[in-house]
């Protein structure tokens, strides 16, 4: 098993805490008519730090980094739930059993179906124990 | 080693004394008789020029502060008629009325003759190219290292300020040695570059910078030396003085003061006593030569401290170290005083955040607050907020450390703090007192 194909390239972006930044970030994505397909902010007082799933990470970094932002790449996986009651739960107990431990996560609900993001610590390691438990992991192409 | 008057640069320091003497006699003695100003200021401290004996005795005589410039705007202290003159230069009255300063052909030769001494002594001269990108005008900066600069020799590129991008595609293309500004504008030049895909160390020539008219650190020169690929010099002077007159050597150990045209000392701002070498204190400075406005025991304001012994270069003329603050530009933060250019020393020295701060003093209930917003510096930025977090801490960590109170910190994206072309302000002080 080739576990690099479901290493996805998630884009986070560093932003001060004041109104605007997130506009000008999403200005800036759609000017290039790049598509944001998940994303989250994380506050830590003052400052926040933007993270999204975009359909073109390359294009995305080069034209925040041209406006000047603080930008890099951070490898997420993406895990299958069950768009229905319990869904989260039992994806949870999986990861929990296995053993992985979340830096973060954000959850979204389309056309796949429902998706958990994951950032883990061993990446590698988490998505082989995830695939031999029985979990369903998204493949790079499904985002980019 | 090149020396531009090896005579004088190298004049053993009995025989530079003796000369000073003779210059304050024949000053003093002029301004008693010429300068009504000056003849009152002595009679009010009950000086005559009959008591200055020795060189030591110029600390009987009165001093003379910015605030006696602006109480006599334009020009009731000059001691030139206005037909002697040949120039005036105008500072801009940011904190006050501007004030204004009158040169005769004599002045202007010596304050050129200083730049051609202090140029030679960082290896400028004939086959050089000089970029002057200070403003041209009012502010002295622009034309004095422009006529410094062609008394040696070199090729003068009088780029001015502004329009950075047509500054830099210059460089390239006339091949600038070296560039004169104030080094945020040089910090804001190497950025442009970057963007324009430019790398000053390998596409251009540029090997030596002279920077100054503000107050910077030696952390900030060690980073510009390395990222920018050239020698950077500190130089000092004040319109007051004629404009920028001194530089440090190739030893990058303190400006050399040219001891014909200046006299020094170091005083405590309180006592007004003199301190001893090495001692930090208020920069006090008479202009020996010095005909249209002679400037006696001037107080500038700044602070530094001086060293006398013969420099590694072999010039006997005392140095004066980096200007470590202004006495004006001091903060008195719950009672403890703080400089700005002590938040840059404690900034450099952390890499994952940039150049460039911003100082914000307010007062929360009764007490002062300070804030100093930096950059995130590009490259130290990791996904996860713990990492910032903890640069933040750093950040307060260093700053308590070495301002000996209390700092917020706010990281801010790069680019996002105010550049400045001229002077910077680095300062917003929101206290109502």
């Amino acid at each position: 098993m080739d576990a690099k194909k479901f290493v996805i390239r998630q884009i986070s972006v560093f932003s001060e805490n004041r109104p605007g930044r997130l506009a000008a970030i999403a200005h800036a994505l759609g000017e290039e008519k790049i598509n944001i397909l998940a994303f989250s902010i994380a506050e830590a007082n003052g400052f926040g730090v933007v993270r999204a799933l975009v359909d073109h990470p390359e294009k995305a970094h080069d034209k925040l980094q041209s406006l000047g932002f603080n930008i890099a790449f951070t490898d997420v996986i993406a895990v299958k739930m069950k768009d229905q009651p319990g869904g989260l739960y039992e994806v949870a107990k999986i990861l929990g059993d296995a053993g992985i431990n979340i830096e973060y996560s954000y959850a979204y609900s389309g056309k796949e179906g429902a998706v958990l993001i994951l950032r883990v610590d061993q990446i590698e390691d988490a998505i082989k124990k995830i695939m031999n438990s029985g979990a369903t992991l998204l493949e790079r192409s499904v985002f980019h | 080693m090149v020396y531009w008057d090896p005579r004088i640069e190298e004049m053993p320091k009995a025989d530079l004394q003796k000369m000073q003497y003779k210059l304050l006699k024949s000053l003093i003695y002029r301004l008693y008789s010429f300068s009504p100003f000056y003849h009152d200021r002595m009679k009010e401290q009950n000086v005559h020029p009959d008591d200055i004996r020795e060189l030591a005795d110029v600390k009987k005589l009165p001093f003379m502060f910015k605030r006696d410039l602006r109480d006599n705007y334009p020009d009731k202290l000059f001691t030139a008629t206005q037909d002697e003159l040949v120039r005036y230069h105008v500072s801009s009255g940011t904190t006050g009325k501007p004030t204004v300063v009158g040169y005769t052909q004599n002045d202007l030769n010596t304050w050129t003759t200083s730049l051609a001494r202090a140029l030679t002594s960082i290896g400028l001269g004939r086959g050089d190219v000089i970029q002057v990108s200070y403003g041209y005008g009012l502010f002295t900066g622009g034309l004095g290292m422009h006529y410094g600069a062609e008394r040696i020799g070199a090729t003068v590129l009088p780029t001015s300020v502004g329009n950075t991008e047509r500054q830099i595609e210059l460089m390239q293309d006339l091949g600038a040695t070296a560039i004169a500004c104030t080094p945020s504008y040089l910090l804001h030049i190497g950025e442009v570059a970057e963007k324009m895909g430019v790398n000053i160390q390998k596409d251009t020539q540029l090997r030596t910078g002279i920077l100054g008219a503000e107050p910077w650190t030696e952390g900030m020169r060690v980073r510009m030396e390395e990222w920018l690929g050239i020698k950077a010099y500190d130089i000092y002077g004040t319109s007051e003085l004629s404009g920028p007159m001194f530089t440090e050597c190739i030893e990058q150990k303190g400006f050399h003061i040219w001891s014909d045209i200046a006299l020094v000392e170091i005083i405590d701002p309180k006592t007004e006593e003199p301190l001893e070498a090495g001692e930090k204190g208020e920069l006090t400075i008479t202009i020996l030569q010095k005909e249209a406005l002679p400037m006696i025991r001037y107080r500038i304001g700044d602070i530094s401290s001086m060293e006398d012994d013969t420099c590694a270069c072999g010039r006997t003329h005392p140095r004066i170290q980096r200007i470590q603050g202004r006495v004006d530009d001091m903060l008195i933060i719950r009672g403890i005083n703080v400089f700005p250019s002590q938040v840059e020393y404690a900034l450099m020295t952390i890499p994952e955040v940039g150049q460039h701060f911003q100082i914000v003093v307010d007062r929360k209930g009764a007490l002062d607050d300070l804030l100093v917003r930096v950059e995130l510096a590009k490259g130290s930025f990791s996904d996860k907020i713990n990492d910032l977090m903890q640069i933040r801490q750093t950040v307060e960590h260093r700053l308590r450390n070495s301002l000996n109170v209390n700092v917020a910190v706010e990281l801010v994206e790069p680019g996002s703090l105010p550049r400045f072309e001229g002077k910077s302000k680095k300062v917003i002080d929101r206290r109502s007192l």
